[in-house]
């Protein structure tokens, strides 16, 4: 009986996930009286096996194979080692990387599986807690089984930092190579390009409220008005509508502004990812049960189309005929 | 070639809804085609329409009230399309990823598709899990958060760009018969056109029980079971500008000011 967590890296550092996953793992470990044990699969195994060698953390198992994160490898790898050490709980990352794997092992182990966890609690089964419906409401689900695979949703749990005192063991997994169907052939960095949204210290940033292209220039000219840059969620790129390099969140930029004016914007977690560490956050939204209040400093529960028009002239601007 | 497109139909919330028992009630929720899955029937649409004898057929698990989001996808250019519905998928408490997988593995068996393209994501559900869970399942390669794809049927090879965290894209080929979930931004979805929807009116919409793909009620059963759904505490303490948009925008220019980021 023990939590098997797995961590994560590219392109030569640990992921943040994979410390988060620390603090998580021993969480559930304390509850269910096991182990912490961590996995390390591919590139410099030592190396990460070192970083991630955290207080709470009772063994690491090093898998040497291959460098970048191939989901054949890993879901190998995780089987024979979950065969050996019998996790209670098999924990993974609700990252891209954990996306591309962490079904394909669950369903290989024929374990159940809860993704994005936000939170667990034990009461004799596991009572674990999620998000649903776009964040604007919590659920949570009783696992009647004595094993089980979940994903944990990164950033939710802090980071284990206070250094640990882990045996570290060499696992040699049996890995087939003729099963791999897939090559990954390299990686290619996307969003570059004039602005740097990254740099602003003020970002008015707009979503999908503002529904249609044709009404983009009424917080151009607000983002104008204010010496301001403009910035999006993702709807907004996805349509073509401003370049990627404009994109905050997780697959975009992570910005850290003075002022985050967001508008017209729900605050999905992968939007979240990217401006929650802005000094003030201000939120226009109709909807007042839109997640972004759950991180805004301030808000107006107004439609945009009405209050950025006044905005616009208390700075002396002049909004567009829409 | 046969590609299969996995199609949900998610619902919508309100601004004001309500809560009754374990779920939203249904007079607080709209219906529409999932974003990630309205990506994935256009991207297998404009496979079809650059290369010969390609046919796509899209299939979804869900309630009579799905088939307008169904006839949708065909509107938009899917050749068919299945439904799976019964009385114990109708009595579930919900569809775990499990359940789902194993629905979809039937219909693959019975369809044998060389493609399957699923949504990253329901936007409801948010498991982010169907997709590879059912590749596992069928024997299929995979690639999960596909936002580029170049698929060479001669040579049986998807060439995709997966997208990773802070704008870093993996460059990777899959062997097919694969499964891929496609992400939003792969391409432009179409609007359906009205002779599109006038068509779609006379595709194929076939219905299969759980039994017509030799399965039993026992694909719906789950060790995991929904306890409770509620509104989250707030964590935050926003201030809340109230009053006219005029008030509301004088309280930001005035916050703006004090904060010195803004002059004027
Ligand atoms: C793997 C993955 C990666 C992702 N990466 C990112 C990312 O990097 N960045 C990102 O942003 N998203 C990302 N997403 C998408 C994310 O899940 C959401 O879909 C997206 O953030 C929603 O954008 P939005 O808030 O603009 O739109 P919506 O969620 O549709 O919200 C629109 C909001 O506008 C409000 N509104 C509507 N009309 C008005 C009006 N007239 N006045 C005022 N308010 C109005 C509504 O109440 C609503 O809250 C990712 C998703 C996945 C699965
Ligand atoms: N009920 C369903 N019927 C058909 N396809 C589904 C269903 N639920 C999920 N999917 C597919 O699986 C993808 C991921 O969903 P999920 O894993 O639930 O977030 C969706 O984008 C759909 O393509």
């Amino acid at each position: 009986m023990t939590v098997l967590a797995i961590t994560e890296h590219r392109r030569g550092d640990v992921r943040d996930v994979s410390y988060e996953l620390v603090t998580a793992g021993r969480e559930l470990a304390d509850d269910l009286g096991t182990d912490l044990e961590l996995a390390v699969i591919g590139g410099d195994v030592e190396g990460f096996a070192e970083d991630v060698n955290r207080d709470g953390v009772d063994t690491i198992y090093t898998v040497d194979e291959g460098e970048e994160f191939n989901h054949g490898v890993y879901t190998q790898a995780i089987e024979q080692l979950a065969a050996e050490v019998e996790p209670t709980a098999l924990l993974m990352p609700n990252s891209v990387n954990g996306l591309d794997y962490a079904p394909a092992v669950a369903e290989g182990l024929d374990l159940p599986l809860v993704t994005d966890v936000v939170d667990f609690e034990t009461n004799g089964n596991l009572e674990v807690t999620r998000e649903q419906y776009g964040g604007k409401v919590e659920t949570t689900y009783d696992i009647d089984a004595d094993d089980y695979a979940l994903t944990i949703r990164p950033a939710e749990w802090p980071k284990a930092e206070a250094a640990g005192d882990a045996a570290v063991e060499a696992f040699d997994a049996d890995i087939d190579e003729g099963a791999l169907g897939t090559t990954v052939n390299g990686f290619e960095e996307v969003g570059g390009g004039d602005v740097d949204i990254t740099e602003a210290d003020v970002l008015v940033s707009i979503g999908r409220g503002i529904d249609e292209e044709e009404n983009l220039p009424l917080v151009e000219e607000l983002a104008d008005t204010l010496g301001a840059t403009l910035s999006s969620s993702r709807p907004i790129v996805d349509n073509g509508w401003l370049p990627k390099n404009r994109q905050v969140g997780q697959s975009g930029k992570v910005v850290t502004p003075d002022v985050y004016i967001a508008i017209g914007i729900s605050g999905a977690v992968q939007h979240v990812a990217g401006m929650k560490g802005a000094d003030t956050i201000v939120a226009i939204n109709t909807d007042p049960n839109a997640p972004i209040y759950d991180i805004a400093d301030y808000g107006i529960v107004d439609d945009l189309f009405e209050v950025v028009p006044e905005l616009i002239e208390e700075f002396g601007g002049e909004a567009p005929d829409l | 070639m046969k590609i299969l497109v996995t199609v949900k139909e998610v619902a919508e919330v309100d601004d004001e809804f309500q809560i009754s028992g374990l779920d939203i009630d249904e007079g607080s929720l709209e219906y529409d085609l999932n974003e990630w899955d309205d990506y994935a029937v256009e991207e297998a649409v404009q496979i079809s329409e650059e290369n010969d004898d390609v046919e796509v057929v899209t299939v979804t698990i869900g309630p009579e009230r799905a088939e307008e989001t169904v006839r949708m996808a065909l509107a938009k250019g899917a050749d068919r399309a299945l439904r799976v519905w019964d009385d114990s998928l109708e009595n579930a408490q919900f569809l775990d990823v499990e359940s789902k997988a194993d629905i979809l593995a039937a219909v693959v068996e019975e369809e044998d598709p060389d493609f399957v393209l699923t949504g990253v994501q329901a936007g409801d559900d948010a498991n982010g899990a169907t997709g590879v869970a059912l590749a596992d399942r069928i024997g299929f390669e995979w690639a999960a958060v596909v936002n580029a794809l170049d698929l060479d049927i001669e040579a049986g090879v998807a060439s995709v760009h997966r997208e990773l965290e802070g704008g870093i894209e993996e460059l990777t080929d899959v062997e097919l018969p694969s499964v891929l979930t496609i992400q939003t931004g792969i391409n432009e979805p179409r609007y359906a056109s009205l002779r599109g929807i006038r068509q779609a009116q006379r595709k194929p919409l076939d219905v299969h029980t759980l039994d017509d793909l030799g399965l039993d009620d026992s694909v719906v059963e789950s060790p995991v079971e929904r306890t409770s759904m509620y509104e989250p505490e707030s964590e935050g303490d926003a201030t809340l500008w109230e009053g006219s948009a005029e008030e509301t925008a004088g309280e930001l220019a005035t916050f703006l000011r004090d904060k010195g980021v803004v002059e004027g």
